[in-house]
């Protein structure tokens, strides 16, 4: 989708931020969402990577911004744990309004419903037996495609040519396998693009290296 | 599917730990367990590792070889694996080529060697600036580098983990391997950075 993650290219971000000194974890919440996101993403909801990083970008643009990087971790197990029924939706606010100390009905618990789907090995990398669609060296386009859901297509690439630079291990789709509509297994391209066919004549001159899956491409001629 | 959660005006720390005590309270989430995950990533798993894959490859040139054909398993050899280290891609930059590693879409970084990732690298400035002006980036970060070098960004929007070997810089050359691992920053693994000599 169309999000607010998708943030490359974008302008008026101002200077980085940078500490060379900063802990893993700057309060002790940001480590217990980090942790439980960990839990949430497989154990407990039956759910997968490609599915948490699809939660992200579920979240509105103020909601991803606002809460930071540990806190966007809090809301996609929220969102993961209550796709998966594991908890009521409303369930957070309410414990939470009640650890505040208000009187607040808490929420029923509801049907487990995780999904019906298990992966077919660990991790996302797979073996398959078709040969790659392209070689190194030949020159594809990214499609100028738009989905709704999942995908790991930058916008910045989408309609430009770029050149197939290395053959990476085969892998699962994201844009099926987060919404539990098979693994899609194949191949990526390392694909090599020019900065000027990216961002225009004027633009500094260096080399965007960006892996993109087989379904992401059509050859460019 | 059901909506994500409704904005709120509870403040994140206390939601987190609304959902702990329910998750506890269900018997699905063990505090000890968390704690675990927490001391894990906040105190073993960091640039430490990666900058032992470094001075290795530094002082041994079979390994450096090993790490450059075949990133996943040389880095293997030093003990290192695990969640976001699925396949590692180790890029060499040198005087004439620089690396450079974002992650635009979210921020996927290479955990099992340089643990998680930095504030910096999860800034939307760097995100959104790394593949558009990585130049002027890197001057911003103290790294001004001559017209001549082929800046080559990585965007590691797949599984693919990559990680920066660094050159080794000049009056080094009597230092051990073990000596050396200290001055191997995260910032020269992701590229933003080169090592300093003491």
């Amino acid at each position: 989708m169309d999000g607010i993650h998708d943030m490359g290219g974008m302008q008026d971000w101002g200077r980085v931020h940078y500490d060379p000194d900063e802990p893993a974890f700057q309060a002790p919440w940001e480590g217990r969402a980090f942790a439980m996101s960990l839990l949430s993403m497989n154990r407990l909801t039956g759910r997968n990577l490609d599915a948490m990083r699809h939660a992200l970008e579920r979240l509105t643009p103020l909601e991803y911004l606002k809460n930071g990087y540990y806190g966007r971790w809090l809301l996609l197990s929220e969102t993961l744990l209550t796709d998966s029924g594991v908890i009521a939706p409303g369930a957070v606010d309410a414990r939470a309004r009640t650890l505040r100390g208000d009187d607040v009905t808490e929420p029923p618990d509801v049907e487990l419903s995780k999904p019906d789907y298990t992966a077919t090995g660990p991790g996302s990398l797979r073996q398959i037996d078709d040969p790659p669609r392209f070689k190194v060296g030949q020159q594809v386009r990214a499609r100028d495609m738009h989905p709704t859901g999942h995908t790991r297509l930058p916008r910045y690439v989408r309609g430009r040519i770029g050149t197939v630079e290395h053959i990476q291990p085969a892998s699962v789709l994201p844009d099926t396998n987060a919404h539990f509509l098979g693994e899609n297994a194949q191949h990526v391209y390392g694909v090599a693009f020019d900065s000027k066919d990216l961002w225009g004549e004027d633009a500094e001159p260096f080399v965007m290296h960006v892996d993109l899956y087989d379904s992401y491409l059509e050859p460019a001629s | 599917m059901s909506p994500v959660p409704a904005p709120s005006d509870l403040p994140v720390e206390l939601r987190t730990e609304a959902l702990e005590s329910i998750l506890v309270e269900k018997g699905l989430v063990d505090p000890a367990v968390l704690d675990k995950f927490i001391k894990t990533y906040a105190e073993d798993v960091g640039p430490l590792n990666g900058a032992k894959v470094v001075a290795k490859a530094w002082t041994d040139p079979e390994y450096k070889a090993r790490l450059l054909a075949d990133g996943t398993a040389a880095i293997a050899e030093l003990g290192f694996k695990g969640p976001q280290g699925e396949h590692f891609v180790v890029l060499e930059n040198t005087p004439t080529r620089h690396h450079l590693v974002v992650c635009t879409l979210c921020s996927c970084y290479p955990w099992p060697v340089l643990g998680l990732p930095p504030g910096w690298y999860k800034d939307p400035a760097y995100r959104a600036r790394a593949v558009r002006e990585p130049r002027a980036l890197l001057a911003e970060f103290g790294l001004e580098l001559s017209p001549d070098v082929e800046i080559r960004v990585l965007d590691s929007v797949s599984e693919v983990r990559y990680m920066v070997l660094p050159e080794r810089p000049a009056g080094t050359e009597s230092l051990s391997e073990e000596e050396l691992v200290p001055l191997i920053t995260r910032e020269a693994m992701t590229g933003v950075a080169k090592v300093k000599a003491p």
